[in-house]
């Protein structure tokens, strides 16, 4: 079986996200989707602290310590930026003028509800950010994440043992061993990994599975690297 | 004359009690007020309550006031970083109280405060553990949970231009919680990196209206500080 690379989940993302969208990226695996946004789209990239036409990291020496992404990296502004404060940036989110966020997660479930904030471990530090504000807020809400865990556990579950972020907010599933929708009737597999049967999907995902798919019959493309992050 | 001027960082934050709530803006250390924090370590304020978005990077700033132990409670979005060790320990051994408050809720509670709105409902945070014991409305389809402002007695807040009015501008991301949190406190003390005269600040483009600030300090020398990125938000 052959897993989606991280860059090719990254280019399977950025495909579905449209010329003209407004698109909040999560921190962690998120965050390379904007080297894989298609080119000739214009894509405005938008982060929580404040700025909306984010561009890629600058160069070395050319950091500026109040130009920062919601991951306190550095960046850089592009012609037509605008910054904003904190409440006018979630109300991008919360009312709905967003087009798209791609957020991390620890579990999904078949109806949507997305766990990626806490393990709920006892000794463990609470820390939540903005994704609650992104799961509920934007209008549709794209998770990318391995599709098991070290274990070899679905990330894919009936219902999430782990704290929730945000209830049936979850439109659509990016992993690296399929591409699925979470629909009224259950969740459609719209793509599987090349030499993936929908059975062996099935198997590893352990929750019932409609079958729209095709196996891809060739390694998926990886759309060039756009000097934009 | 109106002269919201203040000589130095200490004499700002002189009147800051035992007790009291104080916003301090910024997200990491973008926009975050170092030297007003300093004086206020200097000061020795205790039991304070802090309103941030997270709870300090490295060993500055807030970091600082909480390891000089002056904070009985932080309420953030975000006070797990790769470098937030001092908040870690504290919290790890039950010397400090954590309020965790999703980022939007926050800057929307603070924005309310300013905005002398009782309290709203918000569909962030329905059905998780954030939102248990709140209470909860349906209306219109969708599912919404109440929240009330966080008022605070201080705020210290950092902007790159002010007049002797108190209008401020802001520089890129640094802006953040700025705004919101100069209209949330009875008392805003803004440092600037400079201070320009009256009628210098185009209008089209002050941030802050200065019947939002009661003090500006000018602090023209800044150490340039990239917080080390951590899986941050």
């Amino acid at each position: 079986m052959k897993r989606f690379t991280r860059d090719q989940m990254a280019a399977r993302v950025g495909r579905d996200i449209p010329n003209g969208a407004y698109v909040n990226l999560g921190i962690g695996l998120p965050t390379m989707v904007a080297n894989h946004l298609p080119k000739d789209r214009e894509i405005i990239l938008h982060t929580e602290n404040g700025l909306l036409g984010m561009g890629p990291a600058p160069e070395a020496g050319a950091e500026d310590a109040d130009l920062i992404n919601a991951g306190k990296q550095p960046v850089t502004t592009l012609p037509g930026a605008s910054f904003f404060h904190h409440a006018d940036s979630f109300a991008m989110m919360r009312g709905g003028h967003l087009d798209f966020c791609v957020l991390g997660a620890f579990q999904v479930s078949v109806t949507g509800d997305l766990a990626n904030w806490h393990t709920g471990a006892p000794d463990a530090i609470p820390a939540v950010g903005g994704a609650m504000d992104l799961a509920i807020g934007a209008k549709r809400v794209y998770v990318m994440m391995e599709h098991l865990t070290k274990k070899g556990e679905s990330k894919i579950v009936a219902r999430c043992s782990y704290p929730l972020t945000g209830v049936g907010c979850v439109n659509r599933i990016f992993t690296d061993l399929a591409v699925l929708d979470v629909t009224s009737e259950g969740l459609k597999v719209l793509e599987r990994a090349p030499e993936l049967s929908f059975e062996e999907l099935q198997r590893l995902t352990g929750v019932p599975l409609i079958d729209a798919s095709a196996a891809l019959t060739a390694e998926p493309v990886v759309t060039q690297r756009r000097e934009h992050a | 004359m109106i002269n919201k001027v203040v000589a130095t960082a200490a004499v700002a934050v002189a009147d800051i009690p035992n007790g009291a709530t104080v916003m301090i803006g910024g997200f990491g250390t973008a926009g975050m007020p170092s030297e007003l924090i300093d004086a206020l370590i200097a000061k020795g304020s205790k039991d304070l309550i802090i309103v941030n978005n997270n709870a300090g990077n490295a060993d500055t700033g807030l970091a600082a006031l909480l390891k000089a132990r002056q904070v009985k409670k932080i309420i953030c979005s975000f006070p797990r970083q790769t470098d937030s060790w001092v908040f870690d320990g504290l919290y790890k051994k039950g010397d400090i109280e954590l309020e965790l408050v999703p980022q939007g809720n926050l800057a929307e509670r603070i924005r309310a405060a300013g905005a002398g709105i009782g309290a709203f409902y918000t569909p962030t945070g329905y059905g998780t553990p954030l939102a248990e014991g709140k209470e909860t409305r349906h209306i219109d389809g969708r599912d919404y949970v109440l929240e009330y402002p966080i008022h605070a007695d201080f705020a210290l807040i950092k902007a790159l231009r002010g007049d002797r009015w108190g209008n401020l501008v802001y520089r890129k991301t640094a802006r953040n919680f700025g705004p919101i949190m100069a209209a949330a406190a009875k008392c805003t003390i803004a440092q600037v990196r400079e201070i320009v005269n009256l009628g210098d600040l185009d209008p089209e483009n002050v941030v802050t209206p200065g019947i939002f600030v009661q003090r500006v300090v000018e602090v023209p020398a800044e150490a340039k500080l990239i917080a080390s990125p951590g899986a941050a938000a």
